[in-house]
């Protein structure tokens, strides 16, 4: 067993047991942090799979930018403590199970698709920023474009939004 | 690092991620916290993602990394619109229990 398995098994039980963390704490303020603890797992998993221009991506926009936004509000609307209410149990457990089954089925249809190994050539140049760059400005043109219209739009949607009504709703 | 995608088959990186994906699906259905809601959102993009960059690499094909990009643009996009809704939301109903939402109902 290389260093390198090592490292891909350890961090998907991290990702994992944090995931869980995040669905089950009872304070948001520690579901954020898991979920802090989980995007960096999957960015170490970039790291593994050759991905080096997304593990930076992953860690400056999620663990980064929408962590900070997330939590953020959290202290804004002064939620940290647990004022949330239960769900009742027969629904937790009816959940659970809807969960499980989705799981279930999921594994049943991968399995059913046989090999998975498909016919591949491992390039570990296929991450870098040059790499992808050219693949980005010469076949992804449009959907990048359209991505910038998408946050400015976003933007504007977001001061809309969150500005103060002047006039009540109700 | 070439050496993960030589060692490990691709089963456990399809694994990981239906994992991860259904326990973002168990989140949305049992917890009422709407921020919460937010981040088991964003835990199953994160399985995609995943997903397709496993694809990618063992493939030896970029496209799939480029989808991950415009993935993680949309959701940065969607983070800020929906906590803005969240804001709203809070300042209307002064929670964030998303089971008060059901005015469509009747």
């Amino acid at each position: 067993m290389g260093v390198s398995e090592i490292l891909a098994y350890a961090l998907g039980i991290i990702s994992v047991a944090s995931a869980l963390l995040v669905v089950f704490s009872k304070n948001p303020i520690h579901s954020v942090l898991y979920l802090i603890i989980t995007f960096f797992s999957i960015a170490g998993q970039y790291v593994l799979l050759n991905a080096q221009f997304l593990f930076i991506v992953q860690i400056i926009v999620y663990s980064g930018a929408i962590m900070v936004l997330f939590l953020f509000v959290l202290m804004l609307l002064n939620l940290n403590k647990d004022t949330e209410p239960q769900k009742s149990n027969l629904f937790k457990f009816i959940s659970i199970i809807t969960a499980c089954s989705l799981f279930i089925s999921m594994i049943a249809m991968v399995k059913g698709v046989g090999n998975l190994n498909l016919p591949s050539e491992p390039d570990s140049q296929i991450g870098l920023v040059k790499n992808l760059g050219l693949v980005l400005f010469s076949k992804y043109v449009i959907p990048f474009e359209l991505s910038s219209v998408l946050f400015i739009s976003g933007m504007v949607g977001a001061v809309m939004i969150g500005k103060k009504e002047t006039h009540d709703i109700n | 690092m070439t050496d993960v995608i030589r060692q490990i088959d691709i089963s456990y990186y399809v694994y990981l991620s239906i994992l991860l994906f259904c326990i973002g699906v168990l989140g949305v259905l049992i917890r009422r916290n709407a921020i919460i809601l937010f981040m088991c959102i964003e835990l199953m993009l994160n399985s995609v993602n995943l997903l397709f960059v496993a694809f990618s690499s063992y493939r030896g094909d970029a496209n799939g990394q480029l989808f991950v990009f415009f993935i993680m643009v949309v959701a940065a996009a969607e983070v800020a619109v929906g906590l803005a809704i969240l804001v709203m939301m809070y300042r209307n109903t002064k929670s964030v229990d998303v089971s008060l939402l059901d005015k469509l109902k009747n």
